[in-house]
C-alpha cells in the first residue's frame, strides 16, 4: 500500500479515515517523553522517600520516615513553647497585674485581638461597636461593670448562660404578664426617655414617674441610672443596645429582655480570657479598678 | 421502531407508573409524595409521546441508513436551556456572596440549596445533555452505522433529563444526600442508573454494527466517559433509605473512607465527565471543522490510556492534610504530577491539528472557541498538578483559588468547547449554510473570554489574600487577621466574580438567541462546504 503524506506537514498519514478525519503519524515531541520520564523518576523517588505503597496490613513508610501528626503535633507544641515564657507567668498573675506590666499588656492586646476576632465579632462586629441587641464594647456603658476584672468575670461565666456562676439578669415582662397596662407602659415609657433627655411626651412621663419607682427603680435604681451588680443597664445614658424609640422601649417593658452572653470559661483558656478582658478594656470604654467593686 | 421495542417501551412506561403511584401511597413525607408524582407524569407525558410516535409517524426500519439526529438536536436545545439556568444560577449565587440579602431570607433561595442547582445545571444539564447529544451524533458518523434503537436513545436523553429535573427541584425542597456533585438522594440514583446503563448499551450495539475497521479515538472517549462515570456513580451512591417511602438515606461509608469515597468519585467525575467525554468531543468537532488530521495518532494513545489509568488514582489530592494516611496522599499527589503529561498530550494534539488551518481563527469565530478550550484544558490541567503538590495545596486548599481553578475548567474549557461545537454542529443538524449571525457568535466569544479571565483572576487573587491572611502570626505567634477579617477583603474580588459570570452569562443569551434564529431562519444550504459530515451512501 502506498504510504499517503499530509500535504501541508508532509508527515505519513496513518491510513485509517473516519468521516473525513484522518490521522497523522506524528511522533510526539521529545522534550514531553523527557518529561514524563522526569515525572516517573520523581515519582518513584517521593515513594522511596515517603509513605506509599500499601500491602495488606500496612504501607511502604519511606525512609524519610515522614509522619504528618507527628509534624503537626510538633509544630504546635514549639508554638506552644514559644509563647510560654509569657503564658505562664500569665497564668499566675491576676488581670490587674498583667495590664500593669508593659510588655505583658502589650502581649495580651495582640492575643486578646487574635481571640477577639475569633470569638467575640460574630454577635459584637469586627470593630466591637456591637449592634442591634449586642452591646457595644467600645463605649463607657456596661451592664456587669467596666474594670478589668469584671469584664473577665463577664467573659468567663456569661450572661444568662448555662455556666453554674452566670450572671443572671432577667427583666420581667411587664406587658405580657400584666404587671403592667398598655397606658401605664406607654407613661413609663416616656419617662425613661425624658432620663436621657430623648423626645418623649412630658405629660405621660409626669405620671409614669410612679410606676417608675414601684416597678423599675429597684433593678435600674431611683434615678434610672442602672446597677451593675444586678446587670441593669443605666437608662439616662443614651446608649441603648435594643433601641432607643419610643416603640421599641414599649416593646422592651412589654415584653422583658433576657440577653444572653456564652460563658467562655470552658472554651478557652485562663489565660485568653485575661487577653480578652484587657484588650476590651483597652478598646475605649474601660474603667479603672475600685476596691471592693468586685462583687462575686 | 421495532415493536419489541415499542412494547418494551409501554411495559417500562407502565412499571414506572406503577412504581411511582406506589411510592405515593407509601411516602413518609410530602417531599416523597411531591417527587413520586413528578415521575407518574413523566411515565404519563412518555405514555402519551410513545402513542403518538408509533402511530402517526411512518416506521424507520432499525437497518435504516439513514442517521438518527432527532435526539442530537432535542439534547443541543436542552443543553442550552440548562446552560442558561446554571449560569444564571451561578451569578446569582455570586451576587449573593457580595451582598448576601440576595438570598432573599428564603429557605429555597439560600446558598447551602441554590448551590447544587448551580453545579447540577451546568454539569449535568448542559455538560451531560451535550455529552450525549455529541456521542450520538459522533459515532454515527464515525462508525457509518445508524444509532441501535428508535426508542432507547431517546429513553437515555429524557429518562437523563428527568434525572435533572428529580435532581433540581429536589435541592430547591431540601433533598439532599450532601454528597458533592451527587447530591441526589437514592431513588433519583437508581433511575440514573437505569437510564445510564441504557446509554452504555445504545453506544455498544451501535459500535457494535460500525462498518468501519477500527474504533476512532473520540469514541474511546466518549466510552470511557460511559463506562467509569457509570462506575463511579453506583459506588458513591450506595445508600441504605431509612425507609421505603422516605427521601432520606444513610450512605454505606463513613468517616475516612466516606471522604475518600467522595473524592474518588468527585475527582473522577472531573476526569471522566467533565475531561474524557469532552475530549471526545473536541477529537471529533475540531478536526472537522479546521478540516485537517489529527496531528498525532501516537499522543492520542498517550492521552487517552494515561488520562485513564492515571486519573483513577488522583481524588485523595482533595483531601491532604486530612485524617487521609499518609501514604494516600502521597499516591494522590505522585499520580497527579504524572498525570500532566498525557493531559498535555490531548492538549498538543488538539492545538497542533490545527497546523496548516491557523488562518481560520480569523475567519470562523466558532474556531476560535474550539483553540481556547483547548488552551483553557492545558492551563487548569497544568494548574490542578501544581495544586495537587502538598506544598501548594497547604496554601489553596479551602481558598478561593479552588474555586478559580474549577471555573477555568469549566468556562474556559468545558464552556468554550461546547458552545464551538454547538455553533459548528447545528448548521449541519438543521440544514443551515451557517450560524445565522457570525458576528453575534464573535460577540459570544469576546464576552466570554472576557467573563472567563475576570473570573480566574479575582479568585486567584482572593484565594492568595486569603491564604496568606490565614497564615499571617505576628512575632508573638498570634494571628493577624481572623477569619472575618479575611471575609471582608474578599468583598471587591466577589464583586468583579459576578461580574465575570454576568458577562459570560450574557455571552451565552447571545448564542442561545443566535441559535433560534439559526433555526428559524429557514435557510437551506445549496452545496456542502469540504468539512461536512459525509451524507449517507
Amino acid at each position: 500500500m502506498a504510504v499517503k503524506r499530509d500535504e501541508v506537514t508532509g508527515t505519513e498519514i496513518t491510513g485509517h479515515e473516519w468521516d473525513g478525519i484522518t490521522e497523522l503519524d506524528t511522533n510526539p515531541p521529545r522534550w514531553m517523553s523527557w518529561c514524563l520520564r522526569i515525572a516517573f523518576l520523581w515519582a518513584l523517588a517521593y515513594w522511596i522517600a515517603m509513605p506509599a505503597w500499601p500491602s495488606l496490613s500496612d504501607f511502604t513508610p519511606g525512609i524519610l520516615n515522614y509522619q504528618q501528626r507527628q509534624v503537626v503535633a510538633d509544630q504546635l507544641a514549639a508554638a506552644t513553647d514559644a509563647q510560654s515564657p509569657w503564658v505562664t507567668r500569665m497564668a499566675g498573675m491576676s488581670v490587674d497585674d498583667i495590664a500593669g506590666d508593659a510588655e505583658l499588656r502589650d502581649l495580651a492586646l495582640k492575643g486578646g485581638k487574635a481571640a477577639f476576632g475569633d470569638n467575640c465579632v460574630v454577635c459584637h462586629g469586627t470593630d466591637a461597636q456591637g449592634r442591634r441587641e449586642f452591646p457595644n464594647l467600645a463605649d463607657d456603658s456596661w451592664l456587669w461593670g467596666g474594670s478589668l476584672a469584671e469584664i473577665e468575670q463577664s467573659i468567663a461565666v456569661g450572661i444568662n448562660s448555662n455556666h453554674d456562676e452566670s450572671r443572671q439578669s432577667q427583666m420581667l415582662a411587664f406587658g405580657r404578664d400584666q404587671i403592667l397596662d398598655r397606658s401605664q407602659i406607654q407613661k413609663v415609657a416616656n419617662y425613661v426617655l425624658s432620663l436621657s433627655g430623648a423626645d418623649h411626651d412630658w405629660k405621660a412621663a409626669i405620671m409614669g414617674a410612679e410606676t417608675f419607682s414601684d416597678n423599675c427603680a429597684g433593678c435600674h435604681g431611683e434615678f434610672g441610672l442602672g446597677i451593675e451588680e444586678v446587670g441593669a443597664p443605666n437608662l439616662a445614658d443614651g446608649f441603648w443596645i435594643y433601641g432607643g424609640d419610643l416603640a421599641t422601649v414599649r416593646k422592651t417593658i412589654h415584653g422583658g429582655r433576657q440577653g444572653v452572653m456564652p460563658s467562655w470559661s470552658k472554651r478557652l483558656d485562663s489565660v485568653t480570657i485575661k487577653q480578652l478582658a484587657i484588650f476590651v478594656h483597652a478598646l475605649g470604654g474601660g474603667q479603672p479598678t475600685e476596691d471592693g467593686d468586685e462583687s462575686d | 421502531m421495532s415493536q419489541s421495542e415499542t412494547l418494551f417501551g409501554f411495559i417500562g412506561l407502565g412499571g414506572l407508573a406503577l412504581v411511582s403511584l406506589v411510592t405515593v401511597a407509601i411516602s413518609h413525607d410530602h417531599l416523597m409524595a411531591i417527587h413520586g408524582g413528578m415521575f407518574f407524569a413523566a411515565a404519563l407525558l412518555g405514555t402519551v409521546a410513545l402513542i403518538t410516535y408509533a402511530t402517526r409517524r411512518k416506521p424507520i426500519s432499525p437497518e435504516s441508513l439513514e442517521y438518527n439526529d432527532e435526539v442530537t438536536r432535542a439534547g443541543i436545545l436542552i443543553a442550552l436551556f440548562w446552560g442558561i439556568v446554571g449560569f444564571a444560577v451561578g451569578d446569582w449565587l455570586a451576587w449573593q456572596l457580595t451582598y448576601p440579602a440576595l438570598n432573599f431570607d428564603l429557605p429555597w433561595t439560600n446558598f447551602g440549596r441554590l448551590r447544587p442547582v448551580h453545579t447540577s445545571a451546568v454539569i449535568f444539564g448542559f455538560g451531560g445533555n451535550a455529552l450525549i447529544a455529541t456521542s450520538f451524533y459522533v459515532v454515527q458518523r464515525t462508525s457509518k452505522a445508524r444509532l441501535a434503537g428508535t426508542l432507547a436513545p431517546w429513553f437515555v436523553l429524557l429518562g437523563f433529563n428527568l434525572f435533572c429535573i428529580i435532581a433540581a427541584t429536589g435541592y430547591l425542597l431540601g433533598i439532599t444526600q450532601s454528597r458533592e456533585y451527587a447530591e441526589p438522594e437514592w431513588y433519583a440514583d437508581i433511575w440514573l442508573v437505569v437510564v445510564w446503563v441504557t446509554y452504555f448499551i445504545v453506544y455498544m450495539k451501535t459500535l457494535a454494527r460500525r462498518a468501519e475497521p477500527h474504533i476512532y479515538v473520540a469514541n474511546w472517549y466518549y466510552l470511557a466517559f460511559i463506562v467509569v462515570v457509570a462506575m463511579l456513580h453506583i459506588v458513591n451512591a450506595l445508600a441504605v433509605p431509612i425507609a421505603l417511602g422516605a427521601t432520606k438515606s444513610y450512605g454505606l461509608f463513613s468517616g475516612v473512607q466516606d471522604a475518600m469515597t467522595q473524592w474518588w468519585y468527585g475527582h473522577n467525575a472531573v476526569g471522566f465527565f467533565l475531561t474524557a467525554g469532552f475530549l471526545g468531543m473536541m477529537y471529533y468537532f475540531l478536526p472537522k471543522s479546521v478540516d485537517r488530521p489529527i496531528y498525532s495518532y501516537r499522543l492520542g494513545i498517550i492521552g487517552f490510556w494515561g488520562i485513564t489509568f492515571m486519573y483513577l488514582w488522583v481524588g485523595s489530592h482533595h483531601l491532604h492534610y486530612t485524617a487521609l494516611p499518609d501514604w494516600v496522599q502521597t499516591l494522590g499527589m505522585t499520580f497527579s504530577i504524572v498525570l500532566l503529561v498525557p493531559s498535555w498530550s490531548a492538549m498538543i494534539n488538539g492545538v497542533m491539528t490545527l497546523n496548516g488551518a491557523w488562518d481560520k481563527l480569523r475567519t470562523d469565530p466558532s474556531i476560535r472557541f474550539l483553540l481556547a478550550a483547548v488552551a483553557f484544558y492545558g492551563l487548569s490541567t497544568f494548574e490542578g498538578s501544581f495544586m495537587a503538590i502538598k506544598a501548594v495545596n497547604s496554601l489553596s486548599h479551602y481558598t478561593d483559588w479552588t474555586v478559580g481553578h474549577v471555573h477555568g475548567g469549566a468556562l474556559g474549557w468545558l464552556g468554550l468547547i461546547t458552545f464551538g461545537t454547538i455553533y459548528t454542529l447545528v448548521p449541519w443538524l438543521w440544514k443551515r449554510p451557517g450560524m445565522y449571525s457570525s458576528r453575534m457568535v464573535a460577540w459570544h466569544f469576546w464576552l466570554g473570554l472576557a467573563g472567563v479571565v475576570i473570573y480566574l483572576t479575582s479568585m486567584w487573587n482572593s484565594g492568595i489574600t486569603q491564604a496568606l491572611m490565614w497564615r499571617t502570626y505576628d512575632e508573638a505567634g498570634y494571628f493577624d487577621y481572623s477569619f472575618i477579617d479575611s471575609v471582608v477583603a474578599m468583598h471587591p474580588y466577589y464583586f468583579a466574580r459576578a461580574l465575570g459570570g454576568l458577562l459570560y452569562l450574557l455571552g451565552a443569551l447571545i448564542g442561545a438567541y443566535n441559535v433560534w434564529r439559526t433555526i428559524k431562519s429557514g435557510m437551506v444550504e445549496t452545496e456542502l462546504p469540504k468539512a461536512q459530515p459525509e451524507p449517507v451512501r
